[in-house]
């Protein structure tokens, strides 16, 4: 079973596929999948994520293997779903997506050994982490402002439950800029996988419901520019769309201060 | 159960928190001095330039009269900080607006494991479950008029152990709101913890801390030991 959460002439719906572009949603009304707005495919509690958590990444960004995974946590404002928008800050000179395994927690995990870390995952998604490595510092690196920035980790399109996925997952990876590949990579080249990763974090922090692993990206990773398409993909699991914009339509930039954007105004 | 931010009082809109919580790291004007040479070298190169940040998982919540969680052998550097609560959507606000986007503060004491490095994320030291205890109480803003200079008090088994200021903070709490809201919106209910001081007290199991800071109240917790309890 695979579900999605999407906005459809006025409320929020949970949609299945329902074949050839379409999707049917649980009221029973069937309908192209552009005709909806795409949300994260469930209510997302805490979004940890993993960096260098392969190794050719994190040789491509010349740093040596961990002796413990490199986590970190984002914001809830960060998320966005399918075929969403993605601002690109005016400044930056490189930033670039991520496709990574995302895992979500179906039940809550303290202490859990990783012979029994799948009978905590609910299921699975593809999710797009991107960096603007203008703003990479060297305190907590990476810090939010690279990694926690609005609308700039995308979620989707589905939650592909985990009865339906091999345990565990081994599934293809790539992502396409502009319908050319750009990056390619397979789960099972995870430094530390997604048993470890769950037995490891539930030892100082219970993972619940609605929480999500974002198991780090392989190598691959380029700069995308205002207007590029960019297309995660993992085998089975579907193709997470997403679209660079510019600080323009957000009132940004050069037009900051003619938005205004104090109270009242 | 998920009560911590459902159990702080909030007499004021929006009357309730979101669960979202934001620290602030180094905010304090002695967090660097107190690292000496070593912001210079290797692997940090240099200060920071952007605030430094780290998001509180949902589990870290501990509501009022709660008990922060400590390892058997374990210990606790206790951070006595200011909580701002988010009255209203902050994206991108300028300094000037942010203090309209506050709904009030709370007092806060955030715990983490004492570590030596900042370069890493440190989400071992800084996301263990009941690691930041939440004042009883969202004390609306006109109440407390100019937050930028309010007495912090840290005591630990009834003894001062540390006092601050607000004004000792690098970045005040509208300067806080208009750097995070530029990257990241925040949300009504949403905690900014406006950071700590370095040194922060180093407490074990069984220690009972108070913090208190001027104008907003009095959080008192104590330290127990963390079961390993399978879930």
């Amino acid at each position: 079973m695979r579900r999605a959460r999407v906005a459809y002439a006025g409320a929020l719906h949970e949609a299945t596929p329902a074949g050839d572009g379409a999707i049917r949603l649980a009221d029973g009304r069937v309908v192209a999948e552009d005709a909806v707005v795409w949300l994260p495919p469930f209510e997302a509690g805490t979004v940890i994520a993993l960096g260098l958590n392969y190794a050719d990444h994190a040789k491509e960004l010349a740093f040596q293997k961990q002796d413990e995974p490199l986590v970190f946590l984002k914001g809830p404002a960060s998320l966005v779903g399918h075929r969403g928008e993605t601002r690109r800050p005016a400044d930056a000179t490189f930033m670039h997506y991520e496709c990574e395994l995302a895992v979500v927690i179906g039940k809550p995990a303290r202490h859990v050994p990783r012979a029994r870390a799948i009978e905590h995952v609910a299921g699975y998604t593809i999710a797009n982490d991107y960096a603007v490595r203008d703003y990479l510092e060297n305190w907590y690196r990476p810090n939010l402002r690279v990694k926690s920035r609005d609308g700039a980790t995308a979620l989707g399109p589905w939650l592909v439950d985990a009865d339906d996925v091999e345990w565990p997952p081994v599934r293809a990876l790539r992502t396409l800029v502009n319908g050319k590949q750009t990056q390619s990579g397979h789960t099972r080249d995870l430094v530390f996988d997604i048993a470890f990763l769950i037995e490891y974090l539930s030892a100082f922090m219970t993972l619940d419901t609605g929480d999500v692993i974002l198991t780090g990206t392989p190598e691959g990773v380029v700069n995308v520019d205002v207007g590029d398409e960019v297309v995660c993909e993992i085998e089975g699991l579907g193709r997470l769309a997403n679209r660079i914009v510019g600080d323009d339509i957000f009132g940004r930039g050069a037009n900051a201060n003619a938005r205004g954007r104090g109270p009242g105004e | 159960m998920l009560l911590a931010p459902f159990a702080v009082r909030c007499d004021v809109a929006p009357y309730r928190l979101s669960g979202t919580v934001v620290a602030a790291l180094l905010n304090h004007r002695d967090s660097l001095a107190a690292l000496g040479d070593a912001v210079l070298e290797p692997p940090y190169r240099g200060a920071p330039k952007a605030v430094a940040l780290a998001i509180k998982p949902r589990h870290a919540l501990v509501a009022p009269g709660g008990a922060l969680l400590v390892d058997a052998a374990g210990e606790l550097a206790v951070g006595a900080s200011l909580g701002v609560v988010i009255a209203r959507t902050a994206c991108a606000v300028r300094e000037a607006d942010a203090l309209a986007h506050v709904a009030g503060y709370l007092v806060a004491c955030d715990a983490t494991v004492p570590h030596a490095s900042h370069y890493r994320p440190q989400i071992r030291a800084m996301a263990r479950d009941a690691s930041c205890a939440l004042g009883a109480a969202v004390v609306a803003r006109d109440a407390v008029g100019d937050a930028g200079a309010l007495a912090v008090r840290t005591f630990v088994d009834g003894g001062l152990a540390a006092t601050s200021s607000t004004a000792e903070l690098v970045r005040g709490v509208a300067r806080l709101i208009a750097e995070v809201s530029d990257f990241m919106t925040l949300a009504p209910g949403d905690i900014v913890l406006a950071g700590s001081a370095p040194d922060a007290p180093r407490v074990r199991a069984g220690a009972r801390i108070a913090v208190e800071i001027e104008r907003i109240g009095r959080l008192e917790t104590r330290v127990a030991v963390a079961e390993r309890v399978a879930a």
